[in-house]
């Protein structure tokens, strides 16, 4: 039997309740966190939200996100065949799921 | 129709720049310093979505230190390489102004390599000289971004807005008059009245399966232009980069980070038998960096038809000749980025395959960057014409700057003493309508899953090399995509809503995915980064470009004959 990545997920936005969803994501070797996020939204949810624009490359810096506790970019973390706890930057400003208000504020629309 | 309960914003500007890569942070500072206010918005982060800022290496201009050079040697090599296709007036201002571009990037500390007081110069494939500055190590994308962007913040005239997603433009009698758009961060509709709107959202290789895209370059601006009443040209001309990262996966890196690796160290280029195999497509590389992106390409693809691929469907690239010092010396940190994916490239190579990387097509535009619209200017990968059938390394920074500097000074000169341009929700009647309004969501149609699809039908139907049965499956799989996708976003405006962002990228998808397959299939000869396997050879009688319009909601195609050099200073 092939070998599952279990994606736990911090899903939450502003003026909605808070939940944790468990995901099951295939595991391959080699892949980051963000391709099986970016799994999880093609094959199960198109609404989780996650922050990202270069995709592979670490060159945006816009992925930034907790795993087990610890700030990874999620485009760099390794995918793992265990239990992955992912949530939101917690001292931003929450926009949802695993989105949060990087931008500088100056370069937001008021 | 059920009106969502946000309250819109709106804003008013000068000129509305759209996109902050290269193109769009030079656009906006070139107005600004003509005295325009202008508003700087794109769909990600200011300076951190889009192409630019993944560039690792070369930026080509004729900056003549230490070989002697000058543009018009550059502007032949570019021509050359877009085999007759080219505009020569865009072509020119690519390879004369990128020089200025180069050295005013240099005044503000971008840190091009240098030897001693003179900037450092690699060959790349297609030029005749030592021609492309950079900066170490595989930062020149980064560097190019943080400087612009310190610029742009020094501007008070430029305002800076991420996290918006400019929809459709707004157009008045055929003027340019502003545009619609949503808030990513919270859903919000926002209007925007614009004396002048330079496009500078780059290309459209996000609509592949394997391509070196961020996820914003999905031809969005294409289809602004399109439904704004401008036109497209060389649509076709889909240019893959014949070694992006194949195996083993590598994380945290760009997928087209061999280039460097062969401007400074050569490197072989092997197929499944471990031989060198270019030779026999017309190019021996003796390893050294010599064959251009097209042949390339045409080469890694038929070793791999024959059975002559690597494992995981490529060729080999391999620098165990090369030696551990040599490597260190020329690529210091990133040969330890590689040690952590497990690459040692003393000891094993590494596969590589074509993977979509830039678009040739775009926006057509005349000498300054106007489109057929008055008042709405492209800049950067988001303008066709420039670099023909194929593009040389090293232009598409060089675009972006040059192209971004002229669209900026141009539209500023346009809106000079213009008035204000009044708001009408009239004139931007639908588009207002797709922003505000709140539909149910679909339990069967997952827009995430839909782009894949449509990466798959372009990769598998419209990639390099083509057929007429190929494209006419494609267009059908893209009629059956656009009925599965429906006329209306699913869901109500809120808060980083990404399913209803991917609803809005695949209309525009879907449209620029048509635009290449129908251009593709009109074009029954093989030219450049355009090969067709039922029309293998070059038809002199094709020398012209495709022109594409919307006529009543329907993509209609043309020809036009390229256009010859007009008297421009």
């Amino acid at each position: 039997m092939s070998e599952i990545a279990e994606l736990v997920i911090a899903r939450a936005a502003p003026g909605e309740p808070a939940r944790t969803e468990r995901f099951a994501v295939p595991f391959e070797p080699g892949q980051s966190v963000l391709d099986g996020l970016r799994h999880i939204r093609a094959q199960h949810d198109p609404s989780l939200a996650v922050r990202f624009s270069c995709i592979n490359a670490n060159a945006c810096k816009e992925c930034m996100m907790l795993l087990d506790g610890k700030v990874i970019y999620a485009c760099t973390a390794r995918l793992e065949p265990r239990v992955m706890v992912l949530a939101p930057l917690p001292n931003k400003q929450l926009l949802r799921d695993l989105v949060t208000e990087i931008a500088p504020p100056d370069e937001r629309l008021e | 129709m059920i009106r969502s309960p946000i309250a819109r914003t709106h804003l008013s500007t000068d000129v509305l720049v759209i996109g902050a890569g290269a193109a769009g942070l030079y656009a906006a500072l070139a107005a600004a310093r003509d005295g325009a206010a202008v508003l700087l918005v794109d769909r990600s982060l200011i300076g951190r979505g889009g192409a630019t800022v993944m560039a690792q290496m070369t930026v080509a201009a004729a900056v003549g230190e230490p070989a002697r050079d000058h543009w018009t040697h550059h502007l032949a090599d570019t021509l050359t390489a877009g085999r007759g296709l080219c505009d020569p007036d865009l072509a020119r201002v690519l390879c004369q102004q990128g020089v200025d571009c180069i050295r005013e990037m240099d005044r503000w500390g971008v840190g091009w390599a240098r030897d001693g007081d003179q900037l450092r110069q690699v060959q790349a494939p297609g030029h005749d000289r030592p021609r492309c500055v950079y900066v170490d190590f595989l930062n020149t994308g980064p560097a190019v971004s943080k400087t612009l962007r310190a610029q742009v913040q020094r501007q008070p005239a430029i305002r800076r807005i991420g996290d918006l997603c400019v929809t459709d433009l707004v157009v008045r009698d055929c003027v340019a008059a502003g545009a619609v758009a949503f808030s990513v961060a919270d859903g919000r509709p926002v209007t925007i009245a614009a004396k002048a709107v330079v496009i500078a959202t780059g290309g459209l290789t996000r609509m592949y399966r394997r391509n070196s895209a961020s996820a914003n370059m999905g031809g969005d601006g294409y289809a602004l232009a399109l439904r704004a009443g401008a036109e497209l040209i060389d649509m076709e001309f889909v240019q893959f980069f014949p070694i992006g990262h194949l195996a083993p996966r590598l994380i945290g890196m760009d997928p087209i980070m061999w280039d460097p690796f062969r401007y400074k160290l050569g490197g072989r280029l092997l197929n499944g038998e471990m031989r060198e195999f270019t030779e026999s497509y017309g190019v021996a590389e003796d390893g050294s960096y010599v064959v251009t992106r097209d042949l390339a390409t045409y080469a890694i693809t038929k070793e791999v038809e024959a059975g002559r691929g690597s494992p995981a469907g490529g060729a080999y690239l391999s620098f165990q000749h090369v030696g551990a010092d040599a490597l260190r010396a020329a690529f210091g940190p990133v040969i330890d980025r590689l040690a952590r994916n497990g690459i040692d490239l003393t000891k094993t190579p590494i596969e590589v395959a074509p993977i979509a990387h830039y678009h040739m097509g775009g926006i057509r535009v005349g000498p300054t960057l106007e489109t057929a619209i008055a008042n709405l200017f492209a800049a950067g990968e988001a303008v066709g014409g420039a670099n023909g059938a194929n593009r040389l390394s090293g232009n598409a920074i060089t675009e972006a700057f040059a192209f971004g500097r002229l669209a900026g000074a141009q539209a500023a000169a346009r809106v000079r003493g213009q008035a204000a341009s009044a708001w009408h929700d009239d004139a931007a009647r639908p588009a207002l309508e797709l922003v505000e309004r709140v539909a149910p969501l679909s339990d069967t149609v997952n827009p995430a899953a839909l782009v894949i699809e449509l990466q798959a039908v372009m990769a598998d139907q419209v990639g390099p090399f083509r057929t007429a049965a190929k494209l006419a499956a494609a267009l059908a799989r893209l009629d059956a995509l656009r009925r599965a996708l429906g006329a209306v976003p699913p869901g109500a405006p809120r808060t980083f809503d990404l399913a209803r962002v991917d609803w809005f990228d695949l209309r525009n998808m879907l449209m620029v995915a048509e635009a290449v397959a129908l251009a593709a299939a009109a074009r029954t000869e093989s030219r450049g980064a355009h090969q067709r396997e039922d029309h293998p050879a070059l038809k002199p009688e094709w020398r012209l470009n495709q022109v594409l319009r919307l006529e009543s909601g329907r993509l209609a195609l043309s020809t036009a004959p390229v256009r010859a050099e007009a008297a421009v200073s």
